[in-house]
């Protein structure tokens, strides 16, 4: 059993949680993930290690209430616990010596798992510039964090309520046109974000790393469900990612693969949103 | 006077029609007076040649004779003194190429159902006769075993029947290996894999379980910073293999392992567990091995109008369990025997809609002494399905091989050992199909016990 420590709210669909798990707490990495399950009928579910606090023992994760595990999860208050929490799991970032000014791009929550990459890239004395975007002003996250660890913030949101009204790939141009140098751009987001970012920076041929998110059961090399096509090939995103080189990545296929369950999805969510009388969101 | 009837005493079973739409066991089990009436069919053979063919080597007559004489917990003892698992073994071991495939009685008619007596005396003693399992006195040593497979929980069992403090380290979120997320439950019910590894608790093996060893532990720190004095390595084989055929990455291919994992350790096919799964209408399955039997037969089970096993050669060469084979085809799996996918064809939304294939014919003996399918040109068709699955055989996680250094691995990524199933490391024991590469229930239980009596040797002499 793994006991929630700490419980925010960081925009009225996502979550901040601190999870008691000593042992991933002392080898976890920025890059890599946890997979949990909350009780014995639960869906085995991967999240990004957002933060960890080795004296404490403590593992943080930032999740988006997408469906029926993450809602569930977000029902449960400081001192419960849940019954699985595995990991480390993936390969952490690795970022090439020599890196001078990077640009880290978060979409909605795909900010939470930008986050440790920054803060990564910004201890190792790298200069960053985060582009963080939102549909709105209401669900912007993170804000303080990006700030502390990056030389430039710009919050974008879909309808301008708050920071530069556009997208994060509108900043993004705005920025390389304007004669900033990047060595390397990491984004982290929704697939089509993920896909617009890797094509503009292609044009530029600025590396541009992704972390992916297919479906997962085992996060161990066994199933084979995560397979994605990068570069031609095929690999698991469990032990060969989650983080890949976005100008190889057949996102369009990942968008698909992704698709697989969304029927049930759809329905379990409802159901479970009927039941409970709970909030729809996204 | 032995019973001559050449059959074995027939099992009783769930009616094919029925049970190819739930997942309840398959096969019922002998009734006591069933088990005597076919104990009495084994000649007590002086030279025991079944005995022979049992990679643990049970006394095989000597159980039987017990059973004959309606003494069951006797004969559960006998079983139990070479084989850990037996409610596991006679259920699933592939008794036509072991024991019985040595029985004499096989010469003129049927084998002894020595499987059959084996599960009959395994499970009368669990549900009838409180076996009180006494710790034993601890040793003061400690010993680690990372995956909880057969050849895991038996070295485990051995060595804490010695007094060791055994840890078992394990990925997945229950122990049990594939005998929890590879083997159905109409076919070796969990309940009884539960209640094996219950008794391991209460001989005092500790489980931890979400415990994936290279990532959060590395062997290594089990050593130098837990203080185990030996290692089991018995990680099994579990990484899936795929064709390399155009269209795998469609929605509806799923490796063996995939599939048959989100149905038996997830649950899928029932309805309050949050684990989906697709509904097929029709099922290709790749493969002729137990896997692929398997998940055709898990395939039907969730409502498949039509499940195909593909496979390339002819029906004498299937190296799944006959039995296995036998049910298949009574549930109404059908079997395109000679044919082998040349290419998955998909939608215009990337599912699966189609597998085109080709038949084959079988040429020359190869290294195997198999002889070898070759394509018939030109000889291309389509089967319509909406799920693939690929049963094609797996191979060893490279996971602990590459962060432990100084393993020794062979070509196909199988961790090398010496008689003693000592690896190239000196304290790192392994065994299973992690040493073998895929195999069976039996022989990876076999490779814990050795590993576990040589385990012993090696503290002892420390
Ligand atoms: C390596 C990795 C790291 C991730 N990190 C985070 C994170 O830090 N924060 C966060 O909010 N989300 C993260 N995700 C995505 C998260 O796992 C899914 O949102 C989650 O599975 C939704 O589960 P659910 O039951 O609540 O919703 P569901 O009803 O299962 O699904 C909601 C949506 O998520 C997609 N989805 C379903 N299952 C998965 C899955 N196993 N993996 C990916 N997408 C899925 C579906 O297509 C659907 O659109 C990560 C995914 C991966 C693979
Ligand atoms: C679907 C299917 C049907 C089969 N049917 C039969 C049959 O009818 N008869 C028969 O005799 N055999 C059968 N087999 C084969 C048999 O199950 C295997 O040969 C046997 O289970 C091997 O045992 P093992 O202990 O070596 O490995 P496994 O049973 O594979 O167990 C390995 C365990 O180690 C864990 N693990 C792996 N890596 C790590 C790590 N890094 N850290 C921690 N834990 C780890 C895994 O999660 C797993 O629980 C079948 C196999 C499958 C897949
Ligand atoms: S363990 Fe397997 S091979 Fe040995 S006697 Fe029992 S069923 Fe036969
Ligand atoms: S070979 Fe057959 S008949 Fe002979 S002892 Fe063994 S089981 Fe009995
Ligand atoms: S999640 Fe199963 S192989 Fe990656």
């Amino acid at each position: 059993m793994y006991k929630i420590v700490r419980k925010q709210m960081l925009n009225p669909s996502v979550v901040l949680m601190e999870i008691n798990a000593p042992y991933i707490a002392k080898k976890a990495k920025a890059g890599q993930f946890i997979i949990f399950r909350i009780d014995e009928k639960g869906e085995r579910i991967p999240l990004t290690i957002a933060d960890y606090d080795r004296e404490n023992g403590t593992v943080t994760i930032i999740y988006q209430i997408a469906g029926k595990s993450t809602m569930q999860l977000s029902e449960l208050n400081e001192g419960d616990t849940i019954l699985d929490f595995a990991g480390p799991l993936g390969v952490p970032t690795h970022f090439e010596e020599g890196i001078k000014k990077a640009a880290v791009i978060g979409g909605g929550v795909g900010c939470a798992i930008a986050y440790p990459q920054a803060k990564a890239l910004h201890e190792k004395g790298v200069s960053v510039d985060v582009i963080a975007g939102f549909r709105n002003k209401d669900i912007v996250i993170l804000e303080d964090e990006f700030k502390a660890v990056s030389d430039r913030l710009i919050i974008t949101t879909d309808d301008g309520s708050y920071g530069k009204k556009g997208f994060v790939t509108d900043a993004l141009k705005e920025l390389i046109d304007s004669g900033t140098k990047y060595d390397v751009v990491v984004a982290i987001g929704p697939v089509p974000m993920m896909k617009f970012v890797s094509e503009l920076t292609r044009g530029y041929g600025i590396k541009t790393i992704v972390s992916l998110n297919p479906i997962m059961i085992d996060g161990t090399g066994m199933c084979g469900g995560c397979r994605v096509t990068v570069g031609g090939q095929v690999k698991y995103a469990c032990v060969d990612g989650p983080d890949f080189d976005g100008h190889l990545v057949d996102f369009d296929e990942l968008a698909r693969r992704n698709s697989t369950y969304a029927d049930k999805e759809k329905q379990e969510k409802e159901h479970y949103c009927r039941l409970m009388g709970g909030i729809r969101n996204a | 006077m032995p019973n001559m009837a050449p059959n074995k005493t027939k099992m009783p079973e769930q009616d094919p029609k029925v049970r190819a739409r739930n997942f309840e066991e398959v096969a019922l089990g002998y009734t006591k007076a069933m088990a005597m009436e076919e104990a009495g069919r084994c000649l007590n053979c002086k030279h025991k040649p079944c005995v022979e063919g049992c990679p643990v080597n049970v006394r095989i007559p000597e159980f039987i004779a017990e059973i004959a004489k309606g003494n069951f917990k006797e004969a559960y003892e006998i079983i139990t003194s070479t084989n850990n698992l037996p409610a596991v073994c006679g259920r699933v071991c592939p008794q036509e190429n072991q024991c019985e495939g040595k029985c004499v009685r096989g010469i003129k008619g049927e084998p002894v159902a020595i499987g059959r007596l084996e599960r009959f005396a395994a499970d009368f003693v669990m549900e009838n006769e409180q076996t009180k399992i006494k710790k034993p006195e601890p040793n003061g040593h400690k010993v680690a075993v990372v995956g909880s497979g057969p050849a895991g929980l038996a070295c485990a069992a051995d060595l804490a029947k010695l007094g060791y403090e055994v840890t078992v380290f394990e990925a997945f979120h229950v122990a049990g290996g594939v005998l929890m997320y590879g083997i159905p439950e109409f076919r070796l019910p969990k309940a009884i894999v539960q209640k094996e590894i219950q008794s391991l608790k209460d001989l005092g093996v500790k489980f931890m379980t979400n415990m994936v060893i290279g990532k959060v532990l590395s062997v290594d720190e089990l050593v130098q910073e837990m203080g185990f004095e030996a290692v089991f390595i018995g990680s099994g084989a579990g990484l899936p293999n795929f064709m390399g055929i155009e269209g795998e990455n469609f929605v509806g291919v799923y490796s063996a392992n995939e599939f048959l994992t989100r149905i038996n350790l997830m649950k899928a096919y029932l309805e309050d567990y949050d684990t989906p799964i697709r509904k097929a209408k029709a099922v290709a399955v790749v493969g002729g091995g137990n896997v692929a039997m398997d998940a055709a037969r898990s395939a039907l089970r969730l409502g498949a109008e039509k499940v195909y096993i593909i496979y390339r050669r002819s029906l004498e060469e299937l190296p799944a369990r006959r039995e296995e084979v036998h049910h298949a085809m009574e549930e109404g799996v059908e079997f395109l025997l000679l044919q082998n996918p040349v290419r998955i064809i998909g939608d215009e939304n990337g599912r699966v809609r189609a597998m085109e294939c080709i038949k084959m014919e079988l040429g020359e003996p190869d290294e195997s002494g198999r002889r070898k399918p070759v394509e018939i040109k030109g000889s291309n068709f389509e089967i319509e399905v909406d799920t693939v699955i690929m049963a094609i055989g797996t191979s060893p996680n490279p996971l602990i091989r590459s962060t432990t250094k100084g393993l020794e691995v062979n070509r196909r990524g199988c961790l090398v050992v010496n008689e003693d199933m000592l690896t190239s490391r000196e304290g790192i024991y392994a065994g299973g199909d992690a040493v073998t590469g895929a195999a069976t229930v039996i022989l990876a239980m076999g490779a814990g016990k050795k590993a576990a009596k040589a385990i012993d040797e090696y503290i002892m002499s420390k």
